[in-house]
């Protein structure tokens, strides 16, 4: 142990050029110190008890009282600037500091782990529920009903004679026992004829909804889809109200461009009947017509049979695949993806479609 | 429907040039749907031509087959090939080697020449084969796709041909025309025939329309021939199972004949396959008039024919060669000897016509159309005949239908035609319909002037007159589809032209918007998908085993189930009655495609029957509104379809990554998700420990309502099941009937009004038995504190040292605050010694 530093003299207090020199000689290791640690080391150098400068104020005290005064005014004046700049380079090196550990704790956003698993609608779903939207926003009311029904309300209710061979065109699932008439809704007809027999008059409604045919799956085939059926009730409506509904919905749908054909057809429950075709400007292959659905005014004894007065009031439906417009619409080419269920194709989609 | 394009331009204008698209082009706007185009020389080049065989060597072969080296005369004598390319002989005879024996020098034959393309892409071209170049190919039929028939090639001779050499066998064979494929609608049947397309043809593009059925030359009166009687004691509906009946002969047919090439050809394309000559006849004026006619082997009847419901017990052997138990509903044939045919659906093989017959007996009938699609659909015969007659013929045209058979068969077959006949029926009264003139207009909103309408009725085929503002429209006979003022109003729309209806938006009235339980339904769905769980669809059809083990909670318990009566798999030929097979069988599906991180829901209706007999012995009429009760009965009959919600999760809650570690799913998770749906419908769900066979028995949770309802199970699936279903262990399920929660979710919810007093808290761990759920620990607690207990909640369970084998420590927190006052320590330290004491009592807890 030394009593001072090494190498370095204690100056005389009375002595100014001393004092200064020890001074410059604290300022220069100061501004010198590039961390604050060292700026630490280098303040007990030249504050500490045993630097120069304290010392040189503790050997105040053994001065003559005449000379007390004038070296006070030396040592403290020195202690002074020492301290200040100290002070000063503390400030700036903790600036500094504060930035460099910034830096350092910068991370590669890019690696950013999802640590929440994102789920998916089936885009079926969400296309469903985008195309009740558009209807509840025309003021229609959206209406389910069973998806095992009674063969009446599938069949009988609109208009399909008994022997007719149009009952065959849709490929049924029956219940058993088959003598009980039950069997799996072909169509979501049967809300139609159940929202007109719950409601008053006029009706406006949309009835979407799982169907059923035994269609073995293939690419552009499956036993169970979706549709949404259309159905207004009121008094003086006609084929015309029926192609502006179509067109303004298919607007909605595809884009103020959306073109609408109808072209004759024939439905037990509709007379007369149209098949409906949308102008599809990107189809793969160039743009082309394609079928879309099926409409029609509604046949009287669908009135009928849900209590209605055909000779006072009207109306019109219209029925159209969502499978079908899902594939178009978003070119999905095979039907199996839509119904495997496997996650690659619902999590493309997310939440939109 | 296959309409051969030059059959179609005999009775309308076609367009030279015309093509199969087209004419498809024009029918899609009267409602004609295309479907397909048949254009054999879309696969069949030429040059294919008529060659005689000049010479033929036998040359047998070291491979044991005997080949034919033929030199074959492809171009007449005296004249220049003037086709040139590799393999074209100039001096227009080809040597070609050929493996059939069918055929001797000086045949004329079909030869594919070296440039030609046959069906299959099959490209001709000179090559060297057992020891010759064989520049060419002697074509069989089915080389050149007219035909079945390989054994041998195509002799022309026996086609009854005998072109000049060097004639575009082609054109010679039909091969140049070509087929539009349409699909006819169910309503109307006339256009199962090239008369009732070449009329919408016209109605379609204004051009002229020839009605074949005109064309035919009919006797005035028909009688004096073969006897018939129509005795039908049990019509259908009370409609006469065969109103006309129409039965013509011919004699001394030659059985050698054969149909001439024009006829296969047509038939061809329109579907049908070359039979005989008289088969053929048949058939071709079947798509010809659209009447299904039958020709019997005169001499094989016996005695004479009466058209009659079967007896019971009565059997018949048809055509295809099977023993067919007849029903007493079934409308036949018969002669003396018994039933010869099933009316309109296929005739018998006793009578059948066969290469030796030479008299025949031509039928052409009308039957009913539901008699005859029940015996279709009865003994699953569809035929061409019987497709016409369910939809509906023609009453008119029986007799032009067999005039033309006999024509032809006198024509081709060189017989004679009876002088006599038998025309026997009662014609259906027309009906009239009464259309209003502005009804159209109305129906489909847009203006129709009578004179229009008049013209458009009339260019239809019917008749028209006026009674004041209304016309009086009588529909052709072959219009059995209109019977009301709105298929009239449709005809006008389809004739004017569906283009030309205009657009009008009506307005709906104010409407109330998605209803409360669509509403938590789209909520619902999206709030899991939200939660990071993929939405999937899938099918209701299940297995009778798994709807024994995911339906019951308890093994054994009755689970009524819906079957179908006409899967399209036997196995899975039960409706669901829990969503859950489904989930596992996509997340299989998934698993083996490599996804090892699933979390699926889905939400769909499971169909439970409940006690009662399914549907109804009858269902009302159609047309009319049936009674309050009747509906009820109907809807009695259904089985109850609740929304069920099932998800199911299997690995890890998040893939992987760097400064991230997954966690498994766990039995936690499954419970989780059925709060996430409690909390989002406002119902508090309770959670007991529950048991379920398809469950883990000590890791399923029952989710019950607050009234006791339990409304579904949640926790790790039973390992054996999860092994038996390849499925990885630990895997994890809830499901819950949506449909119970958005019942007892509240109308209301009713305020909570907040303290803002400080709060105490105060914690306690308590050791209990291990067997005691921590939930009911803590319902004491909350009970034995009283109301100054704001919450309580489990932050710990410990098991091991310190605490005896067999018991647990349960850590809770307890929040205490009064809604009037800052609360003393005594006082929180008093509420809490009380909730302490209540848990002591009911479960021997102790303080740890």
């Amino acid at each position: 142990m030394t009593d001072t530093l090494p190498g370095v003299a204690v100056p005389d207090p009375l002595d100014e050029a001393a004092v200064t020199a020890a001074v410059e000689r604290a300022l220069e290791e100061i501004s010198g110190a590039p961390t604050l640690d060292e700026l630490k080391a280098v303040r007990i150098a030249h504050t500490g008890e045993k630097s120069p400068l304290a010392l040189a104020n503790r050997a105040i005290g053994s001065l003559g009282k005449e000379s007390k005064a004038a070296a006070g005014k030396i040592v403290g004046s020195a202690r002074g600037r020492v301290n200040q700049a100290i002070a000063a380079r503390a400030e700036v090196l903790e600036v500094e500091n504060d930035a460099r550990i910034l830096v350092e704790e910068t991370v590669d956003v890019t690696a950013a782990p999802r640590r929440r698993r994102a789920g998916a609608r089936h885009p079926l779903s969400t296309l469903q529920d985008r195309v009740c939207e558009i209807f509840v926003g025309m003021g229609w009311e959206i209406a389910e009903g069973p998806e095992v029904e009674s063969e009446w309300f599938n069949f009988d209710a609109l208009n399909f004679k008994p022997d007719h061979p149009a009952r065959e065109m849709q490929d049924t699932f029956f219940v058993e026992p088959v003598e009980r008439h039950v069997l799996m809704r072909t169509h979501t007809s049967p809300v139609q004829v159940r929202s007109m027999l719950e409601r008053e008059v006029p009706i406006y409604v949309l009835c979407p909804g799982k169907v059923f045919r035994t269609d073995e799956l293939d690419a552009t085939h499956t036993p169970v889809f979706h549709q949404f059926e259309g159905l207004a009730i009121d008094k003086g409506l006609s084929m015309a109200d029926l192609r502006g509904t179509l067109e303004h919905f298919a607007r909605q749908m595809f884009g103020q461009e959306a073109q609408i054909r109808l072209r004759p057809n024939f439905f037990p429950f509709t007379e007369p009947s149209a098949e409906l075709d949308i102008w599809h400007p990107g189809a793969k292959g160039g743009p082309r017509w394609i079928e879309w659905g099926g409409c029609g005014m509604v046949n009287p004894n669908v009135l009928r049979a849900a209590g209605i007065d055909p000779d006072v009031y009207s109306g019109f439906a219209f029925g159209m695949g969502i499978e079908r417009t899902l594939m178009f619409r978003n070119d999905v080419v095979d039907m199996r993806d839509m119904i495997e269920g496997d996650l690659r194709f619902s999590e493309h989609f997310g939440m939109e479609i | 429907m296959r309409i051969p394009l030059s059959w179609l331009r005999e009775y309308t204008q076609l367009p030279a040039g015309a093509t199969a698209e087209d004419v498809m082009a024009d029918l899609v706007a009267v409602g004609l749907e295309e479907e397909a185009v048949h254009r054999p020389a879309d696969s069949i080049k030429g040059p294919v031509v008529v060659g005689q065989v000049l010479s033929l060597v036998k040359e047998p072969q070291s491979n044991g087959k005997t080949i034919n080296w033929c030199q074959v005369r492809v171009v007449p004598e005296g004249h220049e090939q003037t086709l040139t390319g590799k393999g074209i002989d100039p001096s227009g005879v080809q040597g070609i080697v050929c493996g059939a024996h069918n055929f001797v020098e000086g045949d004329k034959v079909v030869v594919t020449l070296p440039g030609a393309t046959l069906p299959g892409d099959f490209h001709i071209a000179a090559r060297k084969t057992y020891g010759h170049v064989s520049a060419g190919m002697i074509a069989s039929a089915r080389e050149l796709g007219v035909g079945e028939d390989h054994d041998g090639i195509i002799v022309l001779s026996r086609l009854g041909l005998d072109p000049e050499i060097g004639t575009d066998a082609l054109e010679l064979l039909g091969l140049t025309d070509e087929a539009a494929e349409i699909n006819v609608t169910p309503d109307r049947s006339y256009c199962f025939s090239i008369r009732g397309i070449a009329r919408e043809f016209a109605h379609a593009t204004g051009t002229v329309f020839e009605d074949p059925a005109t064309q035919v030359k009919v006797p005035e009166k028909l009688d004096g021939g073969f006897d018939v009687v129509l005795d039908d004691r049990a019509p259908v509906y009370g409609v006469p199972g065969c109103d006309r009946f129409v039965a013509r002969t011919v004699r001394g047919i030659d059985p050698t004949r054969p149909t001439p090439q024009w006829m296969v050809s047509r038939l061809r394309l329109a579907g049908m396959r070359s039979v005989s000559l008289p088969v053929d006849i048949s058939n071709y004026v079947m798509f010809e008039l659209g009447q299904p006619t039958h020709c019997y082997d005169l001499d094989k009847l016996e005695g004479p024919i009466t058209v009659r419901r079967a007896e019971d017990g009565e059997k018949i052997e048809t055509l295809d060669g099977k023993i067919r138990d007849l029903d007493p509903e079934d409308l036949l044939i018969a002669d003396a000897a018994g039933p010869i045919g099933i009316a309109g659906v296929m005739g018998g093989a006793s009578t059948e016509c066969s290469g030796s017959t030479v008299n025949v007996l031509v039928e052409a009938a009308h039957f009913d159309t539901v008699t005859v699609g029940r015996s279709r659909r009865r003994h699953k015969l569809p035929s061409e005949a019987s497709k016409r007659f369910e939809r509906g013929v023609d009453w008119q045209v029986a007799d032009e239908a067999a005039q033309r058979v006999v024509d032809l068969l006198v024509e081709l077959g060189g017989g004679v035609a009876d002088e006599t006949g038998t025309d026997v029926g009662t014609e259906p009264q027309p009906v009239t319909i009464v259309l209003p003139e502005e009804f159209a207009s109305e129906r489909i909103g847009m203006e129709f002037s009578e004179e229009l309408i008049a013209r458009t009725l009339g260019d239809l085929g019917a008749q028209v007159k006026r009674r004041g503002s209304d016309f009086l429209v009588t529909p052709p006979s072959w219009r059995n589809d209109l019977e009301t003022k709105e298929d009239l109003s449709e005809e006008i729309a389809r004739l004017v032209g569906y283009d030309k209806i205009p657009s009008r938006l009506p307005v709906a009235p104010p409407g109330r918007g998605f209803t409360r339980t669509q509403q938590q339904r789209r909520r619902l769905v999206q709030a899991l998908a939200d939660a990071g769980l993929t939405e999937v669809l899938a099918y209701p059809f299940v297995t009778k085993a798994a709807n024994e083990t995911f339906g019951v909670a308890e093994a054994g318990a009755p689970r009524p189930a819906v079957k179908l009566a006409n899967p399209l798999s036997e196995e899975f030929g039960w409706l669901r009655t829990s969503v859950l097979p489904g989930l596992i069988d996509v997340a299989k599906r998934n698993h083996s495609r490599g996804f090892r991180d699933l979390a699926l829901f889905e939400t769909g209706l499971v169909f439970l029957p409940e006690g009662g007999e399914i549907g109804t012995a009858t269902i009302p009429p159609l047309g009319a509104l049936p009674s309050d009760e009747v509906l009820d009965a109907l809807d009695a009959g259904l089985p109850r379809q609740p929304l069920h919600l099932g998800a199911i999760m299997t690995g890890h809650d998040s893939p992987a990554a760097a400064q991230h570690t997954p966690r498994a799913w766990d039995w936690a998770d499954a419970i989780d998700v059925a709060r996430l749906a409690g909390d989002l419908l406002g119902v508090d769900l309770v959670v007991t420990q529950g048991s379920h066979q398809a469950f883990h028995p000590g890791r399923t949770a029952q989710l019950a309502l607050r009234s006791g309802e339990v409304v579904g199970f949640a926790g790790e699936l039973h390992p054996k099941l999860l092994a038996a279903h390849d499925m990885p262990a630990r895997s994890v399920a809830v499901e819950l009937d949506a449909d119970a929660l958005f019942d007892a979710s509240p109308d209301v919810v009713v305020a909570k009004h907040i303290s803002t007093f400080p709060v105490a808290t105060q914690d306690v761990a308590l050791i209990v038995d291990a067997a005691i759920p921590a939930d009911d620990v803590k319902d004491a607690l909350r009970e034995g504190a009283g109301e100054l207990l704001e919450e309580v909640h489990l932050f710990d369970v410990y098991v091991g040292r310190g605490i005896e084998d067999g018991r647990k420590s349960l850590a809770f927190g307890l929040r205490f605050r009064a809604p009037d006052r800052t609360l003393t320590s005594d006082e929180a330290s008093e509420a809490r010694a009380a909730a302490v004491a209540l848990a002591a009592e009911r479960f021997g807890a102790v303080q740890r």
